[in-house]
């Protein structure tokens, strides 16, 4: 089984964003990042299913040069090999992003390198454009599952399945396929140190993708008006429990 | 004209989708233009009368046999064939599971840009949108190239109401050209799973804990607490990624959005992808022992304290006021 896993850097925002000079990227300058969350799922199943079934998994990301940190994590949880497809750092549309994955797939496909499974998160959690997965399979014509929380592989076969408002709708599509999933598919494990310092060694391809024309264009970020006047304070500790209840009664939960 | 694609799940339409027809009418006003429905796969009468209440002066209802149940990428084949017969200027989805999926198969098949998760439309030109990101934590304004515009409309950015209809709307037929290849992703099969207790996405009381609970069983008393005021137990990122609940608890950016009356957020210290999850409750109590969580300024009462010291004295007092 050769897996091939997209994953994208994201901020770790914390409580509050700021916007950076420029308006087109929030301040990152006390911040740290992160795989975006389904990503981390995704990482975590390609792992699983080599460990089960055989074969390797590759990670790749589009970004600037800083996302060797992502990907040197992801082969710190057991991915075997990384590909960089490097940026400046600026935004690349879903359309973008899209074409450059496809074209530095094809390019492995040429030197004999075919993937039978492509991972990839259901949605960023930044950008939130629920389209990258999707114009990939487009492009290779493989079938595409969207918002899965449970995978397995069997034989040539997909079988996965999405929550729906009352239980489960269940996919089964032949390999090779694109899958997107969604956090919840399974709990990621931390990288060991051991890992860790694997992975330092583990290799990773760096490669400069062509830029398409883009579609959908930022213009500029913005904060959200903020509401609330914030909290009306009850009191400190247990000492504060009749008024909590106070507000209970009030509130008509009680 | 403004064409609104209906997702559906086997003939029933979700509050998102009404939301956003009623955008799209506003939309086909602002540009002189009709707005027209296209409705797959499914016996449109139930859907038809919905549609024109809201404003469709035409239905376009795609039938094959083939189209039964759910299969996005045919879904999507017939959608992009609707459009190259019909030529709209605008193709709107709700921002659903399902809008987004085939309205992105959409835009593989055409080739087009797509805008997901939009706010506000400005026809221009240029044709710009303000759309969310981070869950609605931060704002974007782009421009939308390619012809016709593909976007998805935000939920709940725009309240659901009906327009005036000026005629019955009339319904046409369109028949789709379809390979056994399309249907290669479908529903093959369904699990109905009984829910147990309350459900968080619906409950009136949500007692959520965060990292600041500890541990597995430090939710026990959370859960107490829940039980007491006829509500459920839900958990920040933080608590599902320890496993101390399971990740279907998860409020949040990649979990639940609640909408309770009322919310107690035990230990959390309210990072804005949590804060996503539970915008919609009506009231919000932070109880948490670091009186500068950010959570506090965005609250409607507060109490600063352990929570293990609190939730307990909360439950005592509580029983006392049932048993009295």
């Amino acid at each position: 089984m050769n897996i091939l896993v997209c994953v994208k850097r994201v901020p770790d925002t914390g409580a509050r964003m700021e916007i950076a000079p420029g308006e087109k990227a929030i301040e990152t300058r006390n911040l740290g990042f992160t795989i975006s969350p389904h990503e981390e799922c995704a990482v975590e199943e390609a792992v699983r299913l080599i460990e089960k079934l055989g074969g390797s998994a590759t990670v790749l990301s589009l970004g600037p040069p800083d996302v060797e940190d992502q990907l040197r994590d992801s082969m710190a949880r057991g991915i075997d090999r990384a590909i960089l497809l490097e940026t400046d750092g600026s935004e690349w549309d879903p359309g973008q992003t899209a074409s450059a994955i496809v074209e530095a797939i094809r390019m492995r496909e040429k030197q004999g390198n075919r993937f039978d499974l492509f991972l990839f998160g259901n949605e960023s959690a930044d950008s939130g454009d629920y389209q990258v997965g999707i114009r990939v399979a487009h492009a290779l014509d493989v079938p595409c599952v969207t918002g899965i929380k449970r995978l397995e592989v069997q034989g040539e076969k997909v079988v996965a399945r999405r929550e729906s408002a009352t239980g489960w709708e269940i996919y089964e599509v032949m390999l090779p396929a694109v899958v997107t999933v969604k956090e919840g598919l399974n709990l990621p494990r931390h990288p060991s140190l051991r890992g860790t310092m694997t992975a330092r060694k583990k290799p990773v391809e760096r490669l400069q993708p062509n830029r398409a024309p883009v579609g959908l264009e930022l213009l500029r970020l913005k904060l959200p008006s903020e509401q609330g006047a914030g909290a009306e304070m009850l009191g400190q500790g247990k000492e504060a429990a009749p008024r909590i209840v106070a507000v209970l009664e009030e509130l008509g939960v009680l | 004209m403004v064409l609104a694609f209906i997702d559906h799940d086997r003939g029933t339409s979700n509050l998102v989708c009404l939301q956003m027809l009623t955008f799209g009418r506003q939309l086909a006003e602002t540009l002189g233009v009709p707005l027209q429905a296209l409705l797959i796969g499914c016996d449109a009468a139930g859907l038809r009368d919905d549609l024109h209440r809201y404003g469709v002066s035409q239905v376009h209802v795609v039938k094959h046999p083939w189209l039964e149940d759910y299969a996005p990428e045919a879904w999507a084949k017939c959608v992009a064939q609707v459009i190259k017969s019909l030529r709209p200027k605008v193709v709107l989805a709700a921002s659903t599971e399902r809008g987004n999926e085939v309205l992105a198969h959409v835009a593989a098949l055409t080739g087009l840009p797509m805008a997901t998760n939009c706010m506000e439309v400005n026809t221009g030109p240029p044709f710009q949108v303000l759309r969310q990101r981070w869950g609605s934590s931060l704002l974007e304004e782009a421009e939308l190239h390619g012809d016709p515009k593909l976007a998805t409309i935000a939920p709940h950015v725009i309240e659901a109401k009906e327009g005036k209809t000026c005629a019955e709307a009339s319904l046409e037929t369109f028949s789709p050209i379809l390979e056994e290849k399309d249907l290669r992703v479908r529903v093959t099969a369904r699990e109905e799973t009984q829910s147990e207790g309350v459900d968080l996405r619906t409950a009136s009381v949500v007692v959520g804990g965060g990292r600041g609970v500890g541990s597995e069983e430090g939710f026990r008393t959370l859960e107490e607490l829940a039980g007491l005021l006829g509500g459920t137990v839900g958990g920040s990122r933080v608590a599902t990624n320890n496993g101390w609940r399971p990740h279907s608890h998860q409020i949040g950016l990649t979990g639940n959005r609640i909408a309770p009356n009322l919310y107690i957020a035990c230990g959390i210290s309210g990072a804005i992808q949590h804060l996503v999850g539970c915008k919609g409750a009506k009231h919000v109590m932070v109880i948490n022992k670091d009186s500068g969580a950010p959570f506090f300024r965005r609250a409607d009462y507060g109490v600063v304290g352990d929570l293990h010291e609190i939730v307990p004295a909360l439950i005592s007092e509580i029983r006392k006021k049932k048993s009295a």
